[in-house]
């Protein structure tokens, strides 16, 4: 469980570097902080992991305060970091076992551990290998097996694909699928919107420092982008010409082939305009949901807050 | 503290291992260890050559310990540059952030670093040391005795401590490597100072002297690792990017503390130096024993060990003190001689180098010069007793009419760098190093320009127009 309130840090007694930052994220969730470089991302992950002291506000991460017992939460946490981080002269059984030892595990689970990690990431074969022979995407996963070592029920994770190829990025985001299944409490601070998409539960954008959304994927494309849309799409040029629409239906867009309509209550509004599209005897090929991407919602929401106009 | 040293020796295990993995730091240590002590034992031989034709037997006597001490030290300043980087080399590799976001408490992270950095070049100096005590076991010269060679390798391990401790806490305070090794030298150039003196111990003879150098060594080293834990903080570490002198910022910090609150001089008087002096009253106390403690241990040495070492026969005695007494008509040029602007100046400048001397050692070296002055009060004191006049009166009238404000603002300059002392070594989480050493140096001149500098100029006057008067009314003859 991660909770904050008003989370801010200032830096120097002049830079907010991260302002007021709410969030509510519970077990078995997965929270995905987007935003640019130098947003506040990584600033809020190190408050939540008790490495930088908050300026205001508080935070509660697998049930302590970080203030209050920084140690405990440490503990309790699996951090990515934005680098890999790794010893280069070690072997990767050498550093999953030094990290095991320092997050307090025994011999026995160190090794059962480190064995089940390194053989799920591929790495077995390299175990014995120094990292700094390892390639980047290597590294990277054999970060995220020192993340994991100690089995945390929190775990925050920087770019956790970054540098890797499609295997291992699907290896890695099965995994996070995996350890979300299993009741843990995950943030991913990501660029990768498809990931993100893809993986998170709730999605909180942070600009300058402050969160300007946060919400499940589909509130957040309902706030930014609006009602939903459907589309229908005909096999051959149709004009379709007018005809009286289902309460709460609005055309969009249209051109020779296809029709964008804003529908409030699908449920209802939806069958009656297949059947009036049928009535017509439209060629319809298909009618489905217009596909509305997180990568719009955050373009979009990006260019507002910086009062640009976007562009679809 | 088993769990402690447990975590501690995790941390060191690992960073020993680095060390040892890693050519460029081996290879050159290795070599060292090679031939240097090969290299020693050769100068040893010519030098045992050179003094059989020409004699000097105790500089020979002396050489060992002292080559000892040389090879023990070149490792030290050779590994350096490990200590120099332990934290900034971890934060510049990224290495850093996976250690501190683990459940280890700062100091297990602190002392791991520390351990590993002091034991490394101990090891490669016992064993330079070893090597080269075998070689000149062959020649024809006595080796040092066990009390030697215990001293000197505690003085090593005290380098070792200071240096590496040093190191680290630049380490930790610098944002580059680059800029960590740049600061190096404020390690170096003291450290072949302190070499030098020590060299100067060893072959001035009296091998007890050598504790006094042990005693210093480990007392400074043990004040730079408690200002190192004091100010290593996971968040100053993370939070700094860059490092440049701030100069107007740093004019700020200090006008702003030195000015306080007050509007005008008589409400920084009245208001804000009475602060700043209140929080001198432990200090003051502490300073105030030693200065007496230093004044009656002089006094009792002089007059207890002066009279074997110059034959004080009473014949000798009765020369002295009717010389003296006779000469007193002599005081009345001292105006002449020494005007009191120059008296003044003089003593400021004492007080500056009590405030320089302080500011670079956390005030024991402020406190080592003070205490030589008070023991040269116990002298005067003493030599008085020796030639038969009254202590208590030649105290009276020649120290304390001028003393009463000199001494007061001496006790009061010290405190003030004792105080200094103290805070650099005391945890104020909300500051950075740079922030409290700023305060502290305002704190220091508005004691030193409100109070110290005022009680000098009185002082200076007093001495040169009352003091030779009340001391020519005191033992005229």
């Amino acid at each position: 469980m991660i909770e904050t309130n008003d989370l801010s840090k200032q830096f120097n007694n002049s830079f907010w570097a991260v302002e007021g930052v709410t969030l509510n994220v519970r077990p078995g969730k997965i929270l995905a902080l987007l935003g640019q470089n130098g947003a506040g991302k990584t600033t809020t992950v190190r408050m939540l992991t008790a490495l930088l002291s908050p300026t205001r506000g508080w935070a509660r991460v697998a049930g302590y305060n970080v203030t209050e017992h920084p140690q405990a939460v440490r503990a309790n946490v699996g951090v990515l970091t934005e680098q890999h981080g790794l010893y280069l002269r070690m072997t990767a059984d050498e550093y999953l076992d030094y990290f095991g030892t320092i997050y307090g595990l025994d011999a026995i689970q160190r090794k059962a551990r480190a064995d089940y990690l390194l053989e799920y990431f591929g790495l077995a074969e390299a175990a014995q290998r120094r990292s700094g022979e390892y390639s980047k995407g290597m590294k990277q996963k054999l970060a995220l097996a020192r993340a994991l070592i100690h089995d945390p029920s929190v775990l925050l994770l920087d770019e956790p694909t970054s540098a890797m190829d499609p295997e291992s990025s699907r290896l890695v985001r099965d995994e996070i699928a995996r350890l979300k299944s299993s009741q843990r409490t995950i943030i991913i601070c990501t660029h990768n919107l498809a990931e993100a998409e893809a993986l998170a539960d709730e999605i909180a954008i942070i600009y300058r420092g402050k969160i300007l959304l946060n919400g499940s994927l589909s509130e957040l494309k309902n706030r930014v982008l609006g009602p939903v849309e459907y589309e229908a799409i005909f096999a051959e040029p149709f004009d379709v010409g007018d005809f009286d629409l289902p309460a709460g239906v609005a055309i969009v867009s249209r051109s020779a082939t296809s029709l964008k309509f804003r529908v409030e209550s699908p449920q209802t509004a939806n069958p009656k305009l297949v059947h009036a599209l049928a009535s017509r005897n439209a060629p319809l090929l298909s009618f489905h949901e217009a596909p509305r991407r997180l990568e719009q919602v955050y373009l979009k929401t990006m260019a507002d807050a910086q009062g640009l106009a976007y562009a679809a | 503290m088993r769990r402690n040293w447990d975590a501690i020796w995790m941390v060191a295990r690992r960073e020993f291992v680095d060390q040892l993995r890693d050519w460029r730091i081996v290879l050159p240590m290795l070599t060292l260890i090679a031939l240097f002590p090969f290299v020693a034992d050769d100068s040893t031989r010519q030098a045992i050559e050179f003094m059989n034709k020409y004699g000097g037997d105790l500089i020979l006597e002396r050489l060992v310990p002292f080559v000892v001490l040389v090879i023990g030290f070149f490792p030290l300043s050779f590994t350096l540059v490990v200590a120099l980087e332990s934290f900034v080399g971890e934060k510049e590799r990224g290495t850093i952030e996976p250690l501190l976001s683990s459940p280890l408490e700062d100091s297990h992270i602190y002392f791991g670093k520390l351990l590993v950095g002091i034991t490394t070049p101990l090891l490669f100096s016992g064993v330079s040391v070893i090597l080269y005590l075998l070689l000149i076991s062959r020649r024809e010269i006595a080796l040092p005795s066990a009390y030697i060679l215990a001293l000197v390798s505690l003085l090593t391990f005290a380098h070792a401590v200071l240096m590496v401790s040093s190191a680290i806490v630049i380490s930790v305070q610098a944002t580059t490597v680059r800029a960590a090794n740049l600061l190096a030298s404020f390690i170096v150039v003291p450290v072949a100072f302190l070499l030098q003196g020590e060299t100067v111990l060893i072959f001035w003879g009296n091998e007890d002297v050598l504790w006094l150098a042990i005693v210093a060594v480990t007392l400074l080293a043990w004040l730079i690792v408690r200002l190192g834990l004091s100010h290593f903080r996971r968040e100053y570490l993370l939070g700094r990017e860059i490092d440049t002198l701030n100069f107007k910022h740093l004019a700020r910090t200090f006008w702003t503390r030195f000015k306080g609150e007050a509007d005008g001089v008589l409400e920084w008087y009245t208001h804000e130096l009475p602060q700043t002096l209140r929080q001198l009253v432990k200090p003051l106390l502490i300073v105030s024993l030693l200065g007496v403690a230093a004044i009656a241990a002089s006094y009792l040495w002089v007059i207890v060990e002066v009279p074997e070492m110059i034959t004080l026969t009473p014949d000798r005695t009765d020369r002295i003190r009717t010389f003296v007494t006779g000469n007193l008509a002599l005081l009345d040029e001292v105006s002449e001689q020494l005007p009191a602007p120059i008296l003044f100046l003089h003593n400021a400048r004492a007080v500056t180098g009590i405030f320089l001397f302080g500011l670079f050692s956390f005030g024991t070296l402020g406190i080592t010069f003070f205490l030589v002055n008070m023991g040269l009060v116990g002298a005067v004191l003493g030599g008085a007793q020796l030639i038969g006049l009254s202590p208590l009166l030649t105290f009276a009238a020649g120290i304390l009419p001028h003393g009463i404000f000199e001494l007061t603002a001496f006790f009061i300059a010290t405190a003030a760098i004792l105080k200094i002392g103290a805070q650099l070594v005391t945890p104020q989480p909300e500051k950075s190093l740079g922030e409290i050493l700023l305060v502290c140096i305002a704190d220091w001149f508005r004691v030193f320009l409100g109070v110290v500098l005022p009680l000098l100029a009185l002082a200076a006057v007093l001495e040169i127009y009352l003091t030779p008067v009340l001391i020519q009314l005191a033992f005229k003859p």
